[in-house]
């Protein structure tokens, strides 16, 4: 027992320095939600209150984009290709023949995504409160919730693309593929708190938009609507499911 | 050490092993030998635990590899083909990782002494040549200091020189009490390393015995060459036991057949009273017995 602690400590310690040494993955996720931020926030109209958004800030929304755009690059980007690569390049198969199982391996990235991604939230809220003065959410337990459920949402999804996906190639590209539909609804483009009724409320019954409505309701110091959050868990549940079924270990 | 019994396995339609037998005693390098797609990967990945048989038994030290993998992982280690590392990963903490599996592990430093991967131990994986990732795909196979280990297709694209050095490694490891089942297409490989040596062709045996005894297997095992002053009537070379051919060429005469046909040829010489001038006996290699055994059915 005592043997499989530290091998799985072992994994993780290993994977974890591999992922330091992915400059590109660290920069995706790590730092370009906060850039995308930073750059929003220099554009003086983005400053200023807005009658459209009920006299907020497109910068305050922007904050909540920010740390969505930091679970969709680790999610989507960044962890597929690593898990397909440890499968086509039989690094799965080598360990299923050690006494430690390969699952080990997919927990430790899985962990790792988790961490970068909300390491990366944590420096979006923190930089967008010192430069631009938006203020902290005013729920904490409740912002925290909903970024749980929003990571589990982020990594479920990339899981379910490298669960169908055969090979690095393919699962990069239906990343990709998955990429802009969920930059949409997460509100890169257009903040969802600013869609028009019917298209905001199709859009609030995906992953991202429901976690975009969370997050937005508890930025603003209330609870998250419960609906809210069980879409969030049901999408969790369903694409967790989806992945643990349809994933191939070689 | 390793029992396969009756071992079956098929992929859709395709029957990869159909029926293989053999057993591998405890501290022998046995060899299983065949063309690609002849079912050897299959064999040694269901003796891994990787792949579960659709028919027959198969044990590792009396442990079923699949409903007892962690234990028969501890005494196995195995070295595949395809199965990589990843790119960035560094040799020292490649050999550190692997370590950390095993409760009594190797001691790694000792291994990479042996294997000449001192100068590597910085390297990552993704910058190694094909000859020393082999060498560490070995390290970590004995680094959890099993007691038997599969090594697939080891010496599949290094150069020879490489090569040699993987066969005396080999050695090396049954030289400290490790059994080895060594999956292979070169003969050259099979006939140097192997104390027995299974033929697999179309997923069943064809063949198990040592080298020595496929060789003798076959109906063409030495050719006995020679340059007679007094010609020899070709019918009566042809009638001698086991003859399978007869050719004679630039004055040299072959004749191809078996140890007896070669123990009657020198009886006819004595008989006639005839000089053979630069007699020579040349025994087949493992190359002719593996055509041989693999082909005759074929054709």
């Amino acid at each position: 027992m005592t043997t499989t602690v530290t091998a799985t400590r072992a994994v993780l310690r290993t994977e974890a320095r591999l992922f330091s040494r992915e400059p590109g993955s660290l920069f995706w996720v790590m730092l370009s939600p906060t850039v995308l931020l930073v750059i929003l926030g220099l554009i003086p109209s983005f400053r200023e209150p807005s009658a459209d958004l009920g006299h907020r800030r497109v910068i305050d929304l922007y904050v909540a984009v920010s740390v969505l755009f930091a679970l969709i690059m680790a999610g989507l980007q960044a962890m597929p290709p690593v898990l397909a690569g440890y499968r086509e390049r039989g690094i799965l198969r080598r360990m299923s023949t050690t006494p430690v199982r390969p699952a080990a391996l997919l927990t430790a990235q899985l962990a790792l995504h988790a961490v970068a991604a909300l390491v990366s939230s944590l420096l979006a809220v923190t930089v967008g409160r010192l430069a631009f003065d938006v203020a902290l959410p005013g729920n904490i337990a409740g912002y925290c919730l909903a970024l749980l459920l929003a990571t589990a949402v982020g990594l479920a999804l990339g899981a379910t693309v490298c669960a169908v996906s055969r090979t690095q190639k393919i699962a990069t590209a239906v990343g990709s593929a998955v990429f802009f539909p969920t930059m949409f609804t997460a509100g890169v483009w257009v903040p969802v708190q600013a869609m028009p009724g019917t298209l905001r409320e199709v859009v609030e019954l995906t992953p991202y938009g429901a976690a975009s409505r969370a997050l937005d309701t508890a930025g603003s110091g209330a609870w998250p609507e419960w609906t809210t959050l069980g879409v969030m868990a049901l999408w969790a549940a369903v694409l967790t499911g989806v992945a643990v079924r349809r994933f191939r270990w070689e | 050490m390793i029992e396969i019994q009756d071992l079956h396995k098929a992929y859709g339609d395709r029957k990869a092993v159909d029926g293989v037998s053999f057993a591998v005693e405890e501290g022998e390098i046995f060899g299983v030998l065949g063309p690609n797609g002849a079912g050897k990967t299959t064999t040694v990945e269901c003796v891994a635990g990787l792949r579960v048989p659709d028919g027959g038994t198969v044990r590792v030290a009396g442990l079923d590899p699949v409903t007892r993998h962690e234990e028969v992982t501890r005494l196995l280690g195995v070295q595949l083909q395809q199965s990589e590392l990843q790119p960035k990963l560094t040799v020292r903490e490649a050999l550190g990782l692997y370590a950390s599996f095993h409760d009594r592990p190797a001691d790694w430093r000792v291994l990479v002494e042996r294997l000449g991967l001192e100068g590597q131990l910085g390297t990552r994986f993704g910058r190694l040549s094909g000859g020393q990732k082999q060498r560490l795909f070995v390290a970590l196979a004995l680094v959890g200091n099993p007691r038997a280990v599969v090594l697939d297709e080891l010496t599949t694209g290094l150069d020879p020189r490489s090569r040699r050095e993987t066969w005396a490694l080999v050695e090396d490891i049954r030289a400290g009490g490790v059994t080895v089942l060594l999956v292979t297409h070169f003969m050259e490989e099979a006939q140097r390393l192997c104390d027995r040596i299974a033929l697999i062709d179309r997923g069943r045996v064809t063949a198990l015995d040592t080298p020595a005894g496929l060789i003798d297997r076959t109906a063409a095992s030495r050719t006995v060459s020679f340059a007679a002053d007094t010609p020899l009537d070709r019918a009566d070379l042809l009638a001698l036991p086991g003859t399978v051919d007869v050719e004679t060429r630039d004055g040299r005469t072959s004749v191809t057949g078996t140890d007896e046909t070669v123990d009657a040829f020198i009886h006819l010489l004595a008989r006639r009273a005839v000089t053979a001038r630069g007699l020579r006996v040349v025994e087949a290699t493992l190359d002719d017995a593996y055509l041989d055994l693999t082909g005759a059915d074929r054709s």
